[in-house]
């Protein structure tokens, strides 16, 4: 505990140290693509607080199979990762709860009506330009009313295609390393004239997913164990076709994804005489086509329009081999989405947005006897309304205010009634003030109420699902401050220094509880939980002579208490302990991360380190519940080799660098020791 | 110098983080002293009771209470067996005493774990897939389980029984019972088996399977209702059975098997049942019923005459504690003193409570215990300490 404070305090010493360091004039030199910068700042324009982002070169040399991986490095986001390559990864922003994160997609929110939760596992790195967090929303005026639905959002860009003398573009990698890794992927960008250019880009992945764990207790067992059934093979094909003229910008976007898996479940003790290995098997299928058109038709007045279609089918296998519940089932969701934005600028400073969205979404889903019999093949329409006004004032004030409308209806095949209408009303408010006009100081706020609906498993899953499910409110409140100075001739190029505080509450939360045994829970209304948090981040940059480096380190601090009234213990004596108040499960109170870039003319070097703290398991703050902090140190190096007009670039990594033995979640071990090397090709 | 300070942070920032790992130890058993003021009644000495633990958290451990003492002791398991790889394992679902030896059903770990009663130290380790509960006679053991060979209907198989050699710990035969066979119970030479078909919804099974133990064949099914879970003889030759319904339309109750003529005789449509056990004549019957349909629980606590089979108590609890159990998930009555026994599950992953009442329904003391506490056995001999194990 001594040792964090005085950490904490040594990164208020730097937070505060840095005014003085140098007062030089500004230089415009950053590191990493230049043109991704333009992107970036150009999307941000509007955003009264900015979000973490990670993003070009930084991005590409963490060491990362999917964006789980790379989101662990944003303060703030707990990732939930179930062992593995095939295990499942969710992502969790300030321990809200992973149904209360909005997932986009090159814009668009991709979402799971079924169960709430994106498995990130499942998104590629490959082509992925950009990936931001935002809490409470994304800040920028002009968005649709999704973007204002969730208590807190992460966004991932693809790459855009960017050309330099020729009309074409050519990229193939090939990754190969531990786990039997092979990964295969192509990028071809053309340019059809000054205004359309497209990509297409496809993946395959296969995996073994074998790794060796190993449990060992102190003046007790050991044993060394084999991650097995945790294969996965994916196909991965993207295409997108982008237009722009003077006044609009359009793009259209195809998706498919087709993956097989398997589970390797939790690894309790097993009696391997009988060779009952955790076999489950998943079989996915997404689809998506997206568009979005934006035209500028006034300086008063622009628009945008958004619209999606999804087919998403999965097939969940437990085989008969097992001697657990027997499975084989199949799951079809679709959705259809629109949206439409509308944005007026009344005068200099003040903006307004009316947008409305409409998504249907329907499940559909065939097992077990026992699943069909109860089962009301659900479908959902959703309304939104969102009314936003954002406004800047000369002495550097910016609010912005919106207020979001949410309708929705369910309907059933008839085998029982379906939940009843829901009518919510949400507002966020977000402020921001810069003092000083030469000086990059930022001072921000935020307070934003949001919900997440039940899913349709909280509501109608067979044997489980409750229809009088009320939806889980959140309340935010933010306080923080960011600061940005560059120095033009110093070792120190540039200082990013960021710190939030904030307190949050879920209430009426939805949890599993169980009825008269084991095998039959239901879904009630009952969790409330209080979070207090700080979130800092510090990315300075330096250049000495050829060599570049760039740091960034992030540092959370969580207190995310359960207050549940039911978790509340009567008066029985010294023999019972209460968990009332207790940390909530798998929410370290410390956790950080540093990432160190370095770059010597064609060569760089990445040093990535994750720290999580002590954790507890379900059940309240006692021994038997408690998990033990991990740390991983990540290494790659890489090398760019031009050969007249091709770029090879070579990178080995070696990640979890001492061979740490850890659980994100109990008994899901993870991956010691591990290679890859990467051969990028661009023509 | 900025440097150095550069380097310096860098520094700090990693000796921080590294060194905040504690060993990864066997945890020690915790102790409470919660009943100071009386000593020990009779010859029992002590109980054990068994923490089904939430499936895939491997969780199951076992306590211990001590008359002698008045002292409540959780997982003693681990301390007493630091070299059993992963503790007891996921999800205790049984545990009973046979002689010298201590038996519990790991259920999702799939095996049967034998102890030395005195000691609860590692003996046997039994492997039988999704194992459920125990029986006994004349040196075998008889463990039901889910998982008998593939029949007609893929997506459901048939359970057994396995017989089991109590002296060599071999399973030396198994019979095939009805879908997904839960508790047993021996009558004369007759095993019975209830027969759950909890994976078949709503196709359950509905029948009381007896086996004669002589040949290990099974003689005949008997349809009682369907999800079958608990069994409990008296005293006259009847068998009581519950039915556990199917949480729609179909409720919990009670049904009685005459078991010299092996048919059903009674049902109590007025006695729901979770669980139940015997003492003497009154057999002690909880039941938290649960309907998806109304989206409300029920919860009872009754005592049921099986001289005169009448019901003769709605609540045996009487001074209102009940309030303060969640979900009763264990039942037991000491056989000397009378003291009930009901183990709280809660949320089923917080720790549950045990609560002891007089044989009046007064509150006695309460106690925590591990995650989901369900299977509580008597044991006559005392369990000596763990520094006398070594």
């Amino acid at each position: 505990m001594k040792r964090i404070k005085a950490f904490i305090l040594l990164l208020c010493c730097i937070l505060f140290s840095v005014e003085t360091l140098s007062s030089q004039t500004e230089t415009v030199t950053l590191l990493g693509d230049s043109l991704q910068e333009v992107v970036v700042t150009a999307r941000r324009a509007r955003e009264i607080i900015p979000g973490q982002s990670l993003s070009g070169r930084q991005l590409q040399h963490l060491s990362s199979n999917s964006v789980a991986d790379a989101l662990r490095y944003f303060s703030g986001v707990q990732i939930k990762d179930y062992g593995g390559i095939g295990g499942l990864k969710t992502i969790n922003i300030r321990s809200m709860g992973s149904q209360h994160v909005g997932v986009f997609y090159d814009g668009i929110q991709i979402t799971n009506a079924q169960n709430g939760t994106v498995d990130l596992g499942k998104f590629s790195m490959d082509n992925m330009e950009v990936l931001s967090v935002y809490n409470g929303q994304k800040s920028d005026v002009f968005q649709s009313a999704k973007d204002f639905a969730s208590a807190g959002a992460f966004y991932m860009v693809s790459r855009r295609p960017v050309f330099k003398d020729s009309d074409n573009n050519f990229n193939f990698k090939l990754k190969s390393g531990s786990f039997d890794l092979v990964d295969f992927s192509g990028l071809w960008e053309h340019r059809w004239g000054k205004n359309i250019v497209s990509s297409v880009n496809a993946e395959v992945l296969n995996t073994s997913g074998k790794y060796k764990f190993r449990y060992q207790k102190e003046g007790g067992y050991d044993t060394t164990e084999v991650r097995r059934n945790g294969d996965v093979f994916f196909i991965r094909t993207e295409a997108a076709v982008f237009g722009k003229n003077n006044s609009s910008d359009w793009m259209l976007k195809g998706y498919f994804y087709t993956s097989e898996r398997g589970y390797p479940g939790a690894a309790v003790k097993k009696d391997y005489e009988i060779s009952l290995l955790n076999e489950d098997r998943q079989k996915d299928r997404n689809f998506f086509v997206q568009g979005s058109f934006t035209k500028r038709v006034s300086d008063f007045y622009q628009f945008m329009l958004k619209a999606k279609y999804a087919n998403d089918y999965m097939n969940y296998v437990m085989p008969p081999e097992t001697t657990v519940q027997p499975a084989n089932n199949h799951y079809w969701q679709q959705e259809v989405y629109a949206s439409f934005s509308n944005l007026f600028n009344l005068t200099e400073g003040w903006s307004a947005n009316v947008a409305a969205d409409f998504q249907w979404n329907k499940l559909n889903a065939d097992g077990s006897d026992m699943f069909n019999a109860n089962f009301i093949q659900p479908r959902r329409y959703t309304f939104l309304v969102a009314a936003a006004t954002s406004l800047d004032l000369s002495f550097g004030l910016k609010m912005q205010g919106s207020v979001l409308y949410t309708y929705l209806h369910d309907k059933g095949n008839g085998k029982s009634e379906p939940a009843p209408d829901k009518n919510e009303f949400t507002p966020t408010l977000l402020f921001s003030y810069k003092p000083f006009r030469m000086i990059d100081l930022n001072f921000r706020a935020f307070y934003k109420n949001i919900f997440r609906m039940p899913t349709f498993n909280d509501l109608y899953y067979v044997q489980l699902g409750s229809r009088s499910l009320k939806p889980e409110y959140t309340d935010q409140f933010d306080i923080g401050l960011s600061f940005r100075k560059r120095f033009a001739h110093s070792f120190c190029t540039e200082i990013r220094v960021s710190a939030d505080a904030y307190y949050n509450t879920v209430k009426d939360k939805i949890i599993a509880t169980p009825t008269s045994n084991q095998l039959t829970w239901t879904m009630v209304n009952l969790g409330y939980v209080k979070i207090r948090g700080v979130d800092m981040g510090v990315t300075p940059t330096f250049r000495l002579a050829d060599v570049d480096l760039s740091v960034r380190l992030s540092y959370t601090w969580q207190k995310a208490q359960d207050y549940t009234e039911e978790k509340k213990e009567p008066d029985l004596g010294e023999g019972v302990i209460s968990v009332y108040g207790d940390q909530i499960p798998y929410i370290p109170v410390h956790s950080g991360s540093a990432i160190i870039n370095c770059s010597y003319r064609s060569w760089n070097l990445n040093y990535s380190y994750i720290y999580t703290g002590e954790r507890y398991m379900l059940g309240g703050n006692i021994p038997v519940n408690y998990v033990p902090a991990w740390y991983t140190h990540d290494v790659s190096l890489s090398k760019s080799i031009r050969v007249k007009k091709c770029l090879l670039d070579v990178t080995a990594e070696i990640n979890n660098l001492f061979n740490q033995q850890y659980e994100v979640v109990k008994w899901y071990p993870m991956p010691g020791t591990n290679f890859k090397v990467i051969l990028s090709l661009t023509l | 110098m900025r440097k150095k300070k550069f380097l310096f942070t860098v520094l700090v920032f990693s000796i921080l983080f590294s060194a905040c790992r504690k060993e990864d130890i066997i945890l020690p058993s915790e102790s409470a002293v919660v009943n100071p003021w009386e000593q020990m009644t009779g010859d029992i000495y002590g109980f054990f009771l068994l923490n089904e633990g939430n499936m895939g958290s491997n969780k199951a451990s076992l306590d211990y209470y001590d008359y002698t003492t008045g002292t409540y002791t959780r997982n003693i398991y681990g301390e007493r067996n630091p070299y059993e790889i992963k503790d007891l394992g996921d999800v205790g679902n049984d545990i009973k005493i046979y002689g010298d030896k201590l038996w519990a059903v790991i259920n999702c770990s799939n095996y049967v774990e034998v102890m030395d009663v005195n000691t609860v130290q590692h003996l046997a380790k039994i492997p039988i897939p999704n194992c459920r509960y125990l029986a006994f006679k004349d040196g075998y053991a008889y463990v039901s389980a889910y998982a008998g060979p593939v029949k007609i209907d893929p997506n459901a198989r048939i359970g057994y029984v396995a017989k089991v050699d109590t002296t060599n710990y071999q399973v030396v035969d198994s019979c095939i019972v009805g879908y997904q066979p839960e508790e047993m119970a021996i009558v004369g030479n007759k095993l019975y088996v209830a027969n759950s078909g909890g994976y078949r919804v709503p196709n359950y099974d509905y029948t009381v399977s007896v086996i004669d133990l002589g040949k290990f064949e099974e003689l005949y099914k008997i349809p009682v209702a369907i999800n079958l879970h608990h069994l409990e003889p008296d005293n006259y030759g009847n068998l009581y059975v519950s039915s556990r319904g199917d949480y729609y339309d179909v409720p919990s109750k009670t049904f009685i098997i005459d078991t010299k003529r092996d048919v059903v005789t009674d049902t109590l449509h007025l006695l729901p049942n979770s669980n139940m056990t015997l003492c003497g004549d009154s057999l002690y019957v909880y039941s938290t019923e649960f309907s998806y349909i109304t989206g409300a629980w029920t919860v009872s606590y009754a005592i049921f005459d099986t001289s005169t089979k009448q019901i003769v108590s709605r609540n045996f609890i009487k001074d209102g504690t009940d309030a303060n159990i969640k979900v009763p998930y264990g039942l037991a009555v000491n056989p000397v003193t009378r003291e009930i026994f009901v183990a709280d599950a809660k949320d089923y992953v917080s720790p549950g409570t045990l609560h002891c009442f007089t044989p009046q329904g007064i509150r006695k003391w309460s106690v925590t215990t591990g995650d989901i506490p369900a299977h509580i056995v008597f044991t006559h001999k005392p369990l000596k300490p763990l520094n006398e194990n070594q």
